[in-house]
């Protein structure tokens, strides 16, 4: 029973990290059509803009965590938007999807380049510790992992439907020609989206990178795994992202452990094969239609 | 065409040609710069590389400069044997590298045919028991090494089980294989044998079958990083340990990446930047200021390589003849007096297998504590 629990909480540790990055799929894909397989990368490069900000500019970790969120935000959100999706997406969907597969291999290649190919150690955000919950051990860690995901969530679900601004992000994500004509602000909305993403990101890098290590490698993974979650969830629903990343990490856990961990990375595909298959919007998501 | 424009596109296409000049001996490292072992890889051509830029600053071997070449393997055996092929098409003195004993398995038959010695840092045992009479270890096998981890294990540890986390890669079977018969044969059982991927990052459920297991002792084996990546989750997990391993476990890299969770981890291990002993603590330096990081056990690997390269060439065979090179290497000690650069005494048995005096250590306080040396096996 302990080791289903740690499991549990371990999975759903490593779930909310999937879905903070599959929300940032699922975001740009309402507002924008947007596909960003650079996502993964998206992830990485923020834990090496705080490493830069620690080793080259000298300072303490969570003013570098402060400097990376702006500069992330900055290049991840904003000249993403500006040099990358705007030009291309007026080609369609497809020139989009393949700029940010170029772009994530510029990315990979210029870590490699400036950082090196090694592993850089990375700070975690809390001591490595245990508590004691109903009688088990449970890493302090993944708790507070889990916890911080969970109130970033929330914080972007009330933000969406309790303000002016969330309410108006909504609307162009559901039909931007009347929110155009009701005198929102679509374009700015459309970038907002693109600058939580890049707040989102930023996050899960904080987060995971003490646990991967910081590598220029490790957005193939988050990457796939978080598209996979969207997919899984729903790609045109933020809770639906919820609940694929969350359902990935737990199964993953779990696969690891008590079937194999050699095949451990085919379990989420099989699942994805059959969400496809049996419910291709995806277990949250809505059927979307097109005129042709 | 002018004379002055013919040696002008003459020397272009030399150039063009690779850089080196007819009178240069050729060295090419073909390792693991990219991939999941670029730690090591990334070591042992920094190691490679001071000790050429010594040995050219000093006047070369037999008074040829080193020219050295490196090929990028990106730990893949598919890459590593394309390298190859091309290193074999440069026509090299002496081939240094790989490290991962995956790409060594894929690569040695390739230079065994073309007759040219090759200086691995791959430790899987069986890559001294294929008959490649051109293959020289740098380090220890893991045949040599699991025999003394064991018996510590028994006498200083007390442990009667063992719970095993290893990579399921031709380095991580060879040490699991030779690591149970060496259990076995002490009667110590192993009561977890978990398997994990080269690269793996997240090793949550992993840890948790360790701590399920309730073992004497932890032994992790595996590369640098996943042992990083290991200690760090068995510390978060609450895993008490003790954790033991062999040279990857307690290498700099491996402290350096874990951070605290590296504090208490024990072993042996074959090399270390931290062995006290002057000639390393005089290269750890020189390297240190060469690269600005503390060089792990590849980097030694590498640096001693091309200077028994150089001994062997200038004070042994005197010429630059592969085969007499390798004829020459088996049986072959090299000491300090014979070679300073050497730095620890070496012998090469006649399969190209290694001997050295070895150390068993602890890391404190995030350094590497040598706590015994042990001897050769062969004294």
């Amino acid at each position: 029973m302990a080791d289903i629990l740690q499991l549990l909480v371990a999975g759903l540790a490593t779930g909310a990290i999937y879905a903070l990055v599959a929300i940032g799929f699922t975001l740009l894909w309402q507002t924008s059509q947007t596909i960003n397989f650079a996502q993964g990368e998206f992830v990485m490069l923020p834990a090496f803009f705080v490493l830069i900000g620690t080793g080259y500019f000298g300072l303490s970790f969570w003013p570098a965590v402060a400097l990376a969120t702006v500069v992330s935000v900055v290049v991840l959100g904003l000249l993403f938007k500006r040099l990358i999706v705007d030009p291309m997406m007026r080609h369609g969907v497809l020139p989009l999807v393949i700029a940010t597969i170029g772009l994530a291999i510029f990315f990979k290649e210029a870590v490699r380049e400036f950082y090196g190919a090694d592993a850089q150690p990375f700070p975690p955000v809390v001591a490595a510790t245990e508590v004691t919950v109903f009688g088990v051990a449970l890493a302090l860690q993944s708790l507070v992992v889990l916890a911080i995901s969970i109130a970033a969530v929330v914080a972007l679900q009330l933000f969406l439907s309790g303000t002016r601004t969330g309410r108006c992000m909504q609307a162009c994500a559901q039909n931007p020609t009347v929110a155009r004509l009701l005198g929102i602000p679509v374009e700015r909305m459309i970038l907002y989206t693109f600058l939580i993403n890049a707040a989102l990101v930023t996050l899960a890098a904080i987060l995971i990178t003490p646990i991967y290590l910081a590598k220029f490698t490790n957005g193939e993974w988050l990457g796939l795994y978080a598209f996979i979650a969207a997919i899984i969830g729903g790609f045109n629903q933020v809770r639906g992202a919820i609940v694929g990343g969350l359902l990935l990490g737990v199964i993953d856990n779990f696969a690891a452990a008590y079937l194999s961990s050699q095949y451990r990375m085919a379990i989420p595909l099989l699942i994805l094969i059959v969400v496809v298959l049996v419910r291709p919007q995806g277990l949250l998501g809505r059927i979307e239609e097109r005129t042709v | 065409m002018g004379r002055s424009q013919l040696a002008f596109v003459l020397s272009t296409l030399m150039l063009l040609a690779g850089g080196a000049s007819a009178a240069d001996v050729k060295l090419v490292y073909i390792g693991e710069i990219s991939g999941s072992i670029a730690v090591s890889g990334g070591n042992f051509r920094d190691g490679i590389i001071l000790a050429v830029e010594e040995i050219n600053a000093a006047g070369g071997i037999l008074k040829e400069k080193i020219a050295l070449s490196q090929l990028d393997t990106q730990t893949n055996p598919g890459v590593a044997r394309s390298q190859t092929q091309k290193a074999i098409d440069g026509d090299p003195y002496v081939v240094l590298g790989p490290i991962f004993s995956g790409n060594v398995k894929a690569t040695m038959q390739m230079l065994q045919q073309a007759e040219i010695p090759h200086l691995i840092g791959g430790e899987a045992g069986e890559l001294t028991a294929l008959g490649d009479r051109y293959l020289f270890r740098t380090s220890f096998g893991q045949q040599i090494g699991m025999p003394k981890i064991a018996n510590y294990i028994r006498d200083e540890l007390k442990a009667k089980t063992v719970a095993l986390i290893w990579v399921n890669n031709d380095f991580g079977k060879g040490g699991r294989d030779n690591l149970l018969k060496q259990l076995a044969e002490r009667n110590i059982k192993l009561v977890a044998d978990v398997s994990t991927e080269s690269g793996q990052v997240d090793f949550a459920a992993d840890v948790v079958k360790l701590k399920a297991a309730n073992a004497d002792a932890v032994f992790v084996y595996s590369n640098e990083e996943e042992c990083a990546r290991i200690m760090r989750e068995a510390r978060k997990q609450g895993l008490k340990g003790p954790f033991v391993g062999d040279t990857t476990l307690l290498s700099q890299k491996t402290i350096e990446l874990a951070g605290d969770a590296a504090n208490g981890v024990q072993g042996h291990v074959g090399l270390t930047a931290d062995a006290p002993i002057p000639a390393v603590a005089e290269f750890t330096a020189k390297f240190q200021k060469r690269f600005n990081y503390k060089p792990d056990h590849n980097g030694i690997k590498g640096y001693t390589a091309v200077y028994a390269v150089k001994y062997v060439t200038e004070k042994k065979v005197g010429k630059f003849d592969r085969k007499a090179f390798a004829q020459t290497m088996h049986g072959l000690t090299i000491t300090p007096q014979d070679e300073p650069a050497i730095l620890i005494e070496t012998t090469w048995d006649n399969t190209g297998e290694i001997d050295r005096i070895s150390f068993l250590a602890e890391v404190v306080g995030g350094q590497q504590k040598i706590t015994k040396i042990l001897p050769k096996l062969g004294k």
